[in-house]
């Protein structure tokens, strides 16, 4: 099976790859074949949303743990998208939907109904919204910005906590 | 300097008291010694012998008839399981009152060197060692409590998560440790390391497996006063909890080659061993799952049984416990996973109160059978008979130990690092193999050695014990250092705030998607399954369905943040004034209560207003009559309407009703609440005559009403004797509940309930109900005492007047004697004039059996 993906994936590209994301080869590999499967049109992208594998790539890259080697190799490169604030960046824009750079209370709320059950009623829901939003929010503009979402997650370990351990 | 001190004299104060108990206690030993004898084997033996002796000497010397007779022999056993455990605890108390040294030498340490004296005094006193710490007594009696702590506590994401690499260490790290020192013991005895003994391999296996166990008790001890970061704290705690269980199997299957003798073990045995071992840690495990879905199970349906419902935990806890022992499967590792299964389901189904009561009783067992248990260790220590010297022996151990500790911990690091997201690091693995500290576990094991069988057990007993000593005091107090010094990642305390509830959740939500795009099952989609068949069936199962609707993490964090917010607002609030507000929005509350609060507030306030004013005054209306108010309603409507009829009515029943009540309010507290039928009737009935005659009168009666209050507040506030206070605030809010729902249903106000709070309270400045107060009136300020307020309206509207006879129904002449009154030092004749037909009045109403009180309405 990982033959047939690397054929089809040209090596050129695969080690571009490589250098955006940080995967290794053989990690390359088999994401590859897993995205051939999920590309039931098999036209190279997923979806209406058009993700092409390197999107595909890029967007697993931010859940890739950061090795140690990798902390303090040299300051002045760009950043590695699994870095902290890479990896913020994008559970930021989790939230924010219409792309303003700001959650706003609304956005938040679909987040939260996604995530909490039935039982929670709609008021008490965007009490929550509310609640959770003024813990952030140090401007007052009733939404968080990503500086304020960056501040207010200092504690949280998000290094740890937004990686998987991908299969080689 | 000073610390020196305080030690030495809070040692000389235990020594005094231990010594007075122990002079009780050699007593006993002195006429019975063969009580003391038995304890050690087996407790219940002695209680009969015990028990059948003094009976034999009642029956001898009875002769005449004792007033009182000295029956030592009688409570002796229990009165010294007593004592010791009190005396075991004043220790701690001691060790815990001095800081300074807690700090440096950890706790466990402290209280194995008291026990050392202690065993000390004892040994002076028997030239015996009478009180050891027994493997009966420990397993049984102290251990469970210790272990279902552990268990119920354990956070369990935290444990499952890391749950391979504890397994790990618990099962292959303890073999590992066994095996090595045995053969390297083995080995050293045949290199002539350790003189002339008589222990061979299966021997020297055995006492490895006793002593490979890293010990919960102590390692708690030690780890919880050096905060290190949870991880590192789960992997060693959750090792230390789990290979107890381990080393017990293992122990257990080394004693049976032991007895098997070597020439009997072949490939068979050692495969059987090996089944066994697995057989009985996972036979244990399951049992306490099966015993923790039962504890869950039955707390469902305890609700009526509120009061006892904390005590299943612990009775089907010591229960599973026992059974795992009875089946000779691991009864620690049941004990522990019937804790962490039990632990969510029993916190959300029973009520609040009884899981305050499980966690609090439970470490007060736990903490109090671990002082025991460290007492004890250093008692044991004072006793000739158990030591047996042998150098070579004991510091081999001792270097075996610490050295394969390191050796096992790197290894197994080494090959796990390779499969953990986030990998050990070195320091991490310094602290945890430091981290190994030997306790109680190994000693109860090396007290249960066989003698007959084991030649030198008590070698192993006290290379045990000396292992205990050095893991717990050198290896305890050197580990903070340590840690300091390696700069371990110590735990963060970060406050609870819902965006990091909020945003770990998306975190989990994340990382399940991406391990399903990424087409691999690791352990966050096994997680996520996990959860979603709790949520489909072991909740369905195990919660009750009042609680399984509301239990969502978020919520539950958003719920504890506002009742946090809720504490901090009402400790603010009661410190600038009152919180009565609140009923704004939320009519229908308890009223009586928050009207006691009010009333209290305000009675506050206006006494500041007046105290001035009213001081003399106080000393003559020490007596007023509670239901003046509503003589005042009664009167005024009566002076109004001319609705004689609903007069009656409401004497007949609102009024007769509430005298009898105060009288038997005033009796007893409780026999109030008898026939609630009847008050609601009354309290109806009257209700709906009142806002008859109330709405057919069609006059504003809002100023009255102000006026009323005012009387009542300062009628309570005069009263300097509880019992009729209390008698005069449960009428008013009897009293005033019917007001307001008279108010309300009349439709005669507007509840300013969208009033912004500050500005009601502001506004009311004290007498703040808006309800009671439907158009805030700027002229009657409430700072005007009441009485000078009743005269102002008086002398402005003619009809509110009438109605403002506060005190003084009879006659408006009266009246108007009023206010000056008062306020008057002279006045105490004319003043009680008008009370005396009042107090005539309810001497004549007291035989109306009816009409217990309305008061209760709402509670």
């Amino acid at each position: 099976m990982g033959s047939r993906a690397s054929t089809l994936l040209r090596e050129e590209e695969i080690e571009e790859i490589k250098k955006e994301t940080g995967f290794s080869h053989s990690q390359i590999t088999r994401l590859y074949s897993r995205f051939t499967s999920l590309d039931k049109g098999e036209n190279g992208t997923l979806r209406e949303d058009q993700v092409n594998f390197r999107g595909f790539m890029r967007t697993l890259a931010h859940f890739r743990p950061i090795e140690d080697n990798e902390k303090n190799k040299n300051p002045t490169a760009s950043e590695p998208l699994n870095s902290r604030t890479n990896k913020l960046l994008f559970a930021f824009h989790l939230y924010d939907l219409d792309r303003d750079d700001k959650i706003s209370r609304d956005e938040l709320l679909q987040v939260l109904r996604m995530m909490v059950g039935v039982n929670i009623s709609d008021e008490q829901l965007g009490s929550i919204a509310d609640r959770t939003i003024q813990e952030a929010d140090t401007n007052g503009d009733n939404s968080i910005s990503f500086n304020e979402f960056i501040k207010v997650l200092e504690k949280v370990d998000v290094e740890q906590k937004m990686s998987i351990r991908f299969l080689h | 300097m000073a610390t020196t001190w305080r030690s030495a004299l809070s040692l000389y104060m235990l020594l005094l008291m231990v010594s007075r108990g122990l002079s009780l206690a050699s007593d006993g030993n002195k006429i019975e010694p063969v009580d003391t004898k038995q304890d050690t084997r087996s407790g219940s033996h002695g209680e009969a012998a015990s028990s059948s002796d003094s009976g034999s000497e009642v029956n001898v010397t009875l002769t005449t008839l004792p007033i009182v007779s000295w029956k030592w022999e009688h409570v002796s056993e229990p009165y010294l399981v007593a004592l010791w455990i009190i005396v075991c605890w004043l220790c701690k108390l001691i060790i815990e009152a001095n800081h300074h040294v807690t700090n440096v030498i950890p706790e466990s340490a402290l209280l194995i060197g008291f026990g050392f004296i202690l065993g000390g005094i004892v040994w002076g006193a028997d030239l015996a060692q009478t009180f050891k710490l027994s493997q009966r007594t420990f397993f049984f009696f102290l251990l469970p409590q210790i272990i279902l702590d552990t268990g119920y506590s354990m956070p369990n994401k935290l444990f499952f998560g890391n749950l391979g690499g504890i397994l790990v260490y618990a099962i292959i790290g303890t073999c590992w440790n066994a095996a090595s020192l045995a053969l390297s013991l083995w080995g050293c005895q045949k290199g002539g390391a350790m003189g002339d003994l008589d222990i061979g391999f299966l021997q020297y296996l055995l006492f490895g497996s006793l002593i490979a166990a890293v010990d919960p008790v102590a390692v708690i001890a030690v780890f919880e006063q050096v905060h290190v970061n949870e991880v590192l704290f789960i992997l060693v705690f959750g090792e230390s909890l789990l290979n107890d269980g381990v080393t017990v199997v293992l122990f257990n299957v080394c004693d049976a080659f032991v007895t098997l003798g070597g020439s009997k073990i072949n490939a068979v045995e050692i495969i059987k061993g090996i089944i066994s071992f697995f057989v009985v840690a996972f036979g244990g495990s399951l049992l306490g799952f099966a015993f923790g879905i039962l504890i869950s199970l039955l707390t469902r349906c305890t609700k009526n049984i509120q009061i006892i419902e904390a005590g299943f935990v612990f009775i089907l806890g010591y229960l599973s416990y026992l059974t795992a022992e009875m089946l000779s499967l691991s009864a620690i590792l049941s004990i522990v996973f019937c804790g962490i299964c039990c632990q969510k389901y029993i916190n959300a189904n029973m009520d609040e109160s009884s899981v305050n009561t499980v966690r609090y009783a439970m470490k007060v067992f736990a903490n109090g059978s671990e002082t025991i248990i460290f007492v004890f260790l250093g008692i044991s220590a004072i006793d000739k008979t158990i030591w047996v010297w042998n150098t070579g022996f004991i510091l081999l151990t001792l270097f075996f130990i610490l050295i394969y500790r390191f050796m096992g911990t790197f290894i197994l690091t080494w090959i796990l690092n390779r499969f953990r997201l986030v990998p050990i690091g070195l320091i991490d693995q310094v602290i945890i193999s430091y981290g190994g500290l030997r306790g109680a576990v190994a000693y109860g094991l090396a007290v249960m050695l066989d003698e007959t069988r084991i030649k030198e057990k008590n070698l192993m007993l006290c290379t045990t014990l000396i292992v205990v000593y050095f893991t717990v005091i050198i290896q305890g107090i050197t580990m903070k250092p340590l840690v300091t010094w390696l700069n371990v990642k110590k735990a963060s305390v970060s406050e609870d705030s819902l965006i990091e509830k909020v945003q770990n959740k998306v975190f989990d939500h994340m990382l399940v998607a991406i391990e399903d795009i990424s087409g691999q099952i690791g352990h966050n989609y096994m997680r996520d399954k996990w959860n979603n068949f709790e949520d489909k069936w072991l909740s369905k199962l195990l919660l009750k369905p009042s609680v399984r609707k509301n239990r969502d993490n978020i919520f539950a964090v958003f719920h504890r943040l506002n009742l946090k917010d809720a504490m901090s607002y009402v400790a603010e609030g009661e410190r600038k004034g009152s919180l009565e507000f609140i009923r704004n929005e939320s009519a229908f509350i308890d009223f009586t209560k928050k009207f006691d609060d009010k009333f209290s507030e305000v009675m506050s306030d206006i006494m500041a207003d007046t105290s001035s004013h009213y001081n003399r005054g106080s000393s003559m209306r020490r007596d007023p009559v509670p239901s003046v108010c509503l003589e005042v309603h009664e009167q005024a409507i009566k002076g109004m309407n001319g609705v004689e009829d609903s007069h009656h009515l409401l004497q007949q029943h609102l009024y007769k009703g509430r005298k009898q009540h105060l009288h038997r309010y005033s009796r007893s507290n409780f026999s109030v609440n008898t026939d609630e039928n009847e008050v609601q009737e009354i309290f109806q009935r009257t209700m709906r005559r009142r806002l008859e005659s109330f709405k057919s009168a069609k006059m504003g009666v809002a100023p009255p009403k102000k006026i009323s209050k005012h009387t009542k507040k300062d009628q309570q506030q005069k009263k300097p004797n509880g019992n009729s206070a209390d008698k005069c605030k449960s009428y008013h809010s009897g009293d005033e509940d019917f007001e307001f729902s008279e108010a309300d249903s009349a439709n005669g106000y507007d509840v300013p309930g969208s009033l912004p709070m500050r500005v009601t309270y502001r506004a009311g400045a004290g007498i703040e109900n808006p309800t009671f107060m439907p158009d805030p009136d700027p002229t009657a300020s409430m700072h005007i005492p009441p009485w000078l307020a009743d005269t102002e309206v008086d002398s402005s509207i003619a009809a509110p007047s009438q109605r403002a006879q506060v005190r003084l129904p009879w006659t408006p002449s009266n009246l108007r004697r009023l206010a000056p009154l008062r306020l008057s030092t002279n006045s105490t004749d004319s003043f009680m004039l008008p009370e005396a037909p009042a107090t005539q009045q309810r001497g004549n109403e007291q035989q109306p059996p009816s009409a217990p009180p309305p008061t209760k309405r709402h509670m």
